[in-house]
């Protein structure tokens, strides 16, 4: 063992680096930079590992089938013990956030909801309530409702995929087939409603783009049926099942202060025993007028997550119900002609498009109605300057919309507090100390979006 | 039409492009004139009349509404160098934020986490914004929430590009640290005193801070039934 050793070079030859083992670094004018590499491991088997021969850096991911996505671990084990985690992403970094600074406001959604691609509605209607926050105008109620109609049913399958990837990553193959199986039926109510099964770009500065199809209120409440059977069905298939016990009781343990000294919100804060839920404390979008409960456990491991996580489903159901009862007949978008699109949307064969009605009227009827549309759909409105941070609950925490505006027709800047990037930065605690198998449990647990991690 | 010759639609003759001022030229009052994003002649919108100056928000005065004196009085009580820390507050959209000298950053972070009549417990999001034209044009905005009172605040920290060291306030806030090394990365604003202030989202070699206003979006001509449509950053904007 030469580990101990504080030279710069031992006795066999081997130079022992000053920098980083992991990253070779260079000097800028900015200060030093490390560059994070793989495929060292020539380096490690020729035993210039200054560390001591006994650790193992495994590299897991960013191609894992348990990583929730491209998400690389960089490992440092000691036998299976895990002694430090480095967490390593950007893989899926596509610019969304300087791509709306090129288009405009009502444009901006579509790319936002391509972020967070578990969530989109909740992308959409915080972006949409910091937009319409800056231009001074309230979304219908309607369109509210229909809003927090859309965001429960998208959590419910949010919490699917949760339970169908984090059980497929601990062995429990019928958790994953069921749960997806259960979030296809979400989407087919997404899709119903809204025309697209993801990305749906529905929820727009003013209100959203249509109003419910004719039969979507049934459908809504067969699926709400189906919905309240399945979580039964899974409650009776791991809730009291041993090895779901085993992998998931007393593992990735975090407290409160820890939580909120790291910024984790959601589900993972409230499985810690902070009942913090904007819907409840920051009310927006109504949820002050419905009746649900903010599901909590003091326990802080991957049990904790997913009894809450299977809470708030019911919850989430029941909002639906609620919402479904108070639904009037009633405009979806805003009144003031200079904000709301002009066009009536409607299904055609090719999909999704202009009603038919509207483009003979204003190809044959109206050109002022036709240049009106033109105008706004390519040059777009314009919102008054100034900057505001709009906030959701979304499936994963505290979902942040920063929107400044310079007066234009595009926005200046859009920035997404995404819950999944700050959650992220909790996996080292959660999994350092513990053992490699629980890593993929703990990692499972904060139910990363990688779309919304690196946007 | 407009009697200020500047403003004019432009006549003839290659333009440079007068989107973006380079950064050099970029002083207070910068304004843009154009049809911003059209190049060379034949502009016949009639936008080349546009003119846009930076947006500057205006100081709010007392009293700012409830629950926004309370803060700014229990700041003041608990934090003496307030006045010399806080430059300007603004009010916007039931929104509180302070301007803030970068010298005292962490002091007044730790004040505003430990202070009783305080209590801002969350860093909510640190993010940056490229306030192209303006002296100071590099902003470091930190949005803080009280969980205990459930109120949010804005921090706001204005830098150069020549000069863009900011103290970091990871030590108080540690959830920061991804947040900051985001906005390095973005705006290459250097955060003093993080633990690893490397790119996060961009590759470790890049080149440049993508999200500062004079770093262009990139993007090809795509071409589509015999037309050619320019990348988004080249089109004519009106804004």
């Amino acid at each position: 063992m030469t580990s101990t050793s504080d030279t710069s070079q031992n006795g066999d030859g081997r130079v022992r680096r000053d920098t980083d083992p992991y990253a070779t670094s260079r000097e800028t004018t900015e200060g030093r930079v490390y560059t994070v590499t793989g495929g060292d491991f020539q380096d490690l088997l020729a035993g210039g590992d200054p560390i001591d021969e006994e650790r193992l850096v495994l590299n897991m991911g960013p191609q894992h089938p348990s990583t929730h996505g491209v998400l690389r671990l960089v490992l440092e084990l000691e036998g299976e013990t895990v002694l430090q985690t480095r967490l390593v992403i950007g893989y899926l970094h596509t610019g969304i956030e300087k791509n709306t600074e090129y288009r405009n406001w009502t444009q901006g959604v579509t790319f936002l909801t391509r972020a967070d691609y578990l969530s989109p509605i909740f992308t959409e209607t915080a972006y949409c309530l910091g937009v319409e926050r800056l231009l001074g105008i309230q979304a219908p109620d309607r369109a509210t409702m229909l809003r927090v109609l859309l965001m429960e049913i998208n959590r419910v399958s949010s919490h699917w995929v949760w339970f169908a990837t984090g059980g497929l990553e601990i062995g429990a193959l019928t958790a994953m087939t069921n749960g997806f199986r259960a979030r296809e039926w979400c989407l087919d109510v997404l899709e119903l409603i809204t025309g697209l099964r993801m990305n749906h770009a529905y929820v727009r500065p003013g209100g959203v783009a249509q109003d419910l199809p004719p039969g979507a209120v049934e459908e809504i409440r067969s699926w709400l049926d189906k919905m309240r059977r399945e979580v039964d069905d899974l409650e009776k298939l791991l809730t009291g099942q041993p090895i779901w016990h085993a992998r998931l009781k007393d593992v990735g343990y975090i407290d409160v202060p820890g939580c909120i000294s790291l910024g984790v919100t959601g589900p993972l804060l409230r499985a810690s025993g902070l009942p913090w839920d904007l819907r409840k404390v920051e009310p927006y979008c109504g949820y002050e007028n419905y009746d649900f409960e903010v599901p909590i456990s003091d326990r802080g491991d991957c049990w904790a997550r997913y009894v809450v996580r299977v809470a708030e489903i019911r919850e989430s159901l029941k909002i639906v119900a609620q919402v479904l009862e108070r639904l009037e007949p009633g405009p979806v978008m805003v009144a003031d002609r200079k904000i709301a699109w002009p066009a009536q949307l409607a299904l055609g064969p090719d999909g999704l498009g202009n009603s038919l009605d509207h483009v003979k009227k204003i190809m044959g009827q109206s050109m002022e109605a036709l240049i009106h549309h033109f105008k706004l759909v390519t040059e777009g409105f314009r919102v008054p300057p100034g900057q505001v941070y709009s906030v959701v609950e979304s499936p994963r925490g505290e979902l942040g919309a920063h929107v400044v505006s310079d007066g234009g027709t595009r926005p200046f800047r859009v920035h997404l507090r995404e819950p999944s990037f700050v959650n992220l930065q909790a996996a080292p605690v959660l999994t350092e100390g513990g053992l490699i198998a629980d890593v993929i449990a703990s990692v499972a647990s904060i139910d990363p979006i990688m779309g919304g991690v690196d946007r | 039409m407009s009697t200020d010759p500047d403003s004019g639609p432009h006549s003839g003759g290659s333009l440079p492009d007068q989107r973006r001022p380079a950064p050099t030229e970029a002083g207070p009052g910068t304004v843009e004139r154009g049809s911003f994003g059209a190049h060379g002649p034949g502009d016949t919108s009639g936008f080349g009349g546009l003119v846009r100056r930076p947006y500057v928000a205006p100081e709010a005065e007392r009293p700012y509404g409830a629950p926004f004196d309370e803060i700014s009085d229990a700041l003041e009580a608990a934090y003496p160098g307030f006045a010399g820390t806080v430059t300007k507050v603004v009010v916007d959209r039931d929104e509180l934020t302070f301007h803030v000298r970068r010298e005292h950053l962490l002091e007044l972070c730790r004040t505003l986490r430990d202070d009783p009549a305080l209590r801002f417990e969350l860093c909510s999001s640190v993010s940056g914004v490229d306030y192209l034209g303006t002296p100071d044009r590099l902003h470091s905005v930190y949005h803080l929430t009280s969980m205990t009172y459930r109120r949010r605040l804005r921090l706001e920290v204005a830098v150069s590009v020549e000069d863009p060291h900011v103290p970091s306030v990871t030590s108080v806030y540690p959830t920061a640290d991804w947040h900051e090394r985001e906005t390095y990365d973005m705006y290459g604003i250097v955060y003093d005193g993080h633990p690893a202030l490397t790119r996060i989202l961009m590759p470790d070699d890049w080149e440049g801070h993508p999200q500062r206003k004079d770093y262009p979006l990139g993007g090809v001509p795509v071409e589509y039934k015999g037309a050619t449509i320019p990348p988004p950053d080249e089109r004519r904007s009106y804004s």
